[in-house]
């Protein structure tokens, strides 16, 4: 089983620290965490430093991991628009770093993904072309293609609609599950946090405010306190955790 | 997963493979056809036939056709051939490292410091490599085409610095260097003004077989390197960010590849002067053909660039009979409008 942990990581920009001695319990395969955080709390600063497009102090420790490149990271979308076929967008991500010439087992894992995503229907439309939503559900089949052992993903449902929100989320969680795949997603409403994390990391100011089980990090307590929302936390009909904005 | 959404997805990216072969091909076979006309043009006309027998055994047709082909047409289409290619390889490059679709030899003012060591050299004799007399032109611009652009990469790695920043650089190095040469045109005499003046036009008429052999060996030795990182440039066009997470160092990617780019561009200006729409326009008119797949878009883009030169060459020699007007004027007279009408009548956006 593959694990994360961070131990006292730091990351700074330009001489100005960003993230300041985080440090995680084992956060294992097989769960979905949250990462949780008011806006420029550090949460994509801190996937990039997991991910190593940035150094700083402390240390990430990946360990079990039986692939060569155990983590895949989709960032917040960019605006980018390339002409580039959703097909081959997908395909890109998983041939980098590979030879020029691609095989039937990319392709078969290309369409796998796609038809994960439902997204197999737009697979010769121009990248540029989708809607915000469409190029989301086109980014985390780009990160899912490269077969990751862990997954960091930036706000992967900000631009979906209600549905594809829990679509996705489920599917994230169905993934965790049955491959054990570790995935962290920065997400902004508590309440899918509520529902479909195992765990949560909450980030305020660079530094960690909470990590733990969701029902103990997500309080009414800390969303005071983070948050600055007067919120209750209370089990609806069905036994589920809701979240109540005051 | 469904095997047949399996199949249709491997159906779909074979034949979008095979349509982007049969474009390549075509250019191919257009590039042929027009390279054969090019040796076939000029004050003796000769037949295509009569051109392919010279072409395929030398020995078996007239000393005079011979030498005209071979001695005197070869080098001049063969450099047309070689310098389109690597203006658009060139260009193609420098869109995808800086993202930015004005991105070319020309706009980064690389041509234009080509330029200037050129002029400095027709017009005062000054030798910035004293040591090869015979190549005093050629080297003068090459050493200020590769400072110009190692000024870019430079400024490019400060921090703060964007893509957009850097194209805004490259045009003020484009007045720089104009303001030099017009400075260096007032103090020079008169017959050096002229010299200079049709240096910047572009003129193939400087090819000669050795200036074909180190122009061809550059560009061979550039496409294997850029091709092997095919699918890290394809990406870039996604956007820093996306390649980033897809495992692409950017920064060494970028270096390698200015470094290659850079190396074409200011070889093919120093050689045939200032060509400045081929870098622009060869890329674009095989991005809309083939799409963003560098696979595709590489060989794609040497294509279109050697094709729209080897016809400007044809051009600069049919338009005015017994006259070749530089190619630079040709190829901006003639494909400008071109260029315009190819984006105008897009209906989905190509960048």
């Amino acid at each position: 089983m593959v694990t994360l942990r961070l131990e006292d990581v730091g990351a700074s920009y330009g001489g100005r620290e960003v993230l300041v001695g985080i440090s995680t319990p084992v956060l294992e395969g097989g769960q979905v965490v949250a990462l949780l955080g008011p806006n420029a709390a550090g949460k994509s600063t801190l996937f990039r430093r997991i991910f190593g497009l940035l150094r700083g102090p402390g240390s990430v420790r990946i360990e079990g991991a039986t692939v060569p490149r155990p983590v895949a990271y989709m960032p917040q979308d960019n605006g980018a628009r390339p002409v580039l076929t959703v097909y081959e967008a997908v395909l890109l991500a998983r041939m980098q770093g590979r030879r020029l010439k691609v095989d039937p087992e990319d392709h078969a894992e290309v369409e796998r993904v796609m038809d994960l995503l439902t997204i197999g229907h737009l697979r010769a439309r121009n990248v540029g072309d989708l809607s915000g939503g469409q190029r989301q559900m086109v980014g985390a089949a780009q990160a899912l293609v490269q077969n990751p052992q862990i997954l960091l993903m930036d706000e992967p449902t900000s631009a979906l609609d209600l549905s594809r929100q829990i679509g996705l989320l489920t599917l994230l969680r169905r993934l965790a599950r049955e491959q054990g795949l570790l995935i962290v997603v920065a997400i902004h409403d508590l309440g899918h946090a509520l529902r479909f994390a195992d765990a949560c990391l909450v980030i305020e100011g660079g530094r960690l405010a909470a990590s733990g089980p969701t029902s103990e990090v997500i309080t009414p307590a800390m969303l005071r306190r983070v948050f600055d929302v007067d919120a209750r936390v209370e089990e609806c009909s069905r036994g589920k955790l809701q979240l109540i904005v005051d | 997963m469904t095997d047949i959404g399996a199949a249709e997805g491997r159906d779909f990216y074979r034949l979008l493979v095979l349509r982007r072969q049969a474009i390549l091909a075509a250019l191919a076979v257009l590039l042929v056809l027009s390279f054969c006309a090019d040796l076939a043009l000029g004050p003796a006309r000769y037949g295509l036939g009569q051109v392919v027998g010279a072409l395929i055994s030398p020995g078996s047709v007239d000393d005079q056709l011979r030498v005209i082909l071979w001695d005197i047409r070869m080098p001049v289409a063969l450099m047309a051939v070689i310098v389109g290619a690597s203006l658009s390889i060139a260009g193609l490059q420098m869109q995808t490292i800086l993202n930015n679709p004005l991105a070319s030899p020309f706009t980064l003012g690389i041509s234009a410091g080509a330029g200037f060591g050129a002029a400095l050299a027709l017009a005062f004799g000054v030798a910035l490599f004293p040591f090869a007399v015979d190549y005093v032109i050629p080297i003068n611009a090459f050493l200020m085409a590769m400072l110009t652009a190692l000024a870019i990469y430079g400024l490019s790695l400060r921090r703060g610095v964007s893509s957009e920043t850097i194209v805004l650089l490259g045009i003020a190095l484009v007045f720089i260097f104009n303001a030099l040469m017009s400075l260096i045109q007032f103090f020079a005499s008169q017959q050096a003004v002229a010299a200079v003046v049709f240096w910047t036009m572009g003129s193939l008429t400087k090819a000669t077989w050795p200036k074909v052999w180190i122009s061809l060996a550059i560009l061979a030795a550039s496409v294997p390197l850029l091709a092997r990182r095919g699918w890290s440039l394809t990406s870039m066009r996604l956007g820093d960010a996306k390649a980033e997470s897809m495992g692409v160092n950017l920064r060494t990617l970028r270096l390698e590849v200015l470094v290659i780019v850079s190396l074409l561009a200011s070889v093919s200006v120093s050689f045939v002067g200032t060509i400045g729409f081929i870098g622009l326009v060869g890329p674009h008119v095989a991005r809309m053909l083939l799409g963003e797949d560098q696979r595709f878009l590489l060989p794609g883009a040497a294509l279109s660039g050697a094709l729209i030169l080897s016809v400007g060459s044809i051009l600069s020699k049919i338009i005015i009979p017994g006259t070749v007007i530089p190619i630079g004027i040709v190829t901006s007279i003639v494909g400008i409008p071109f260029f315009l009408y190819l984006i105008l009548s897009r209906r989905s956006q190509s960048w």
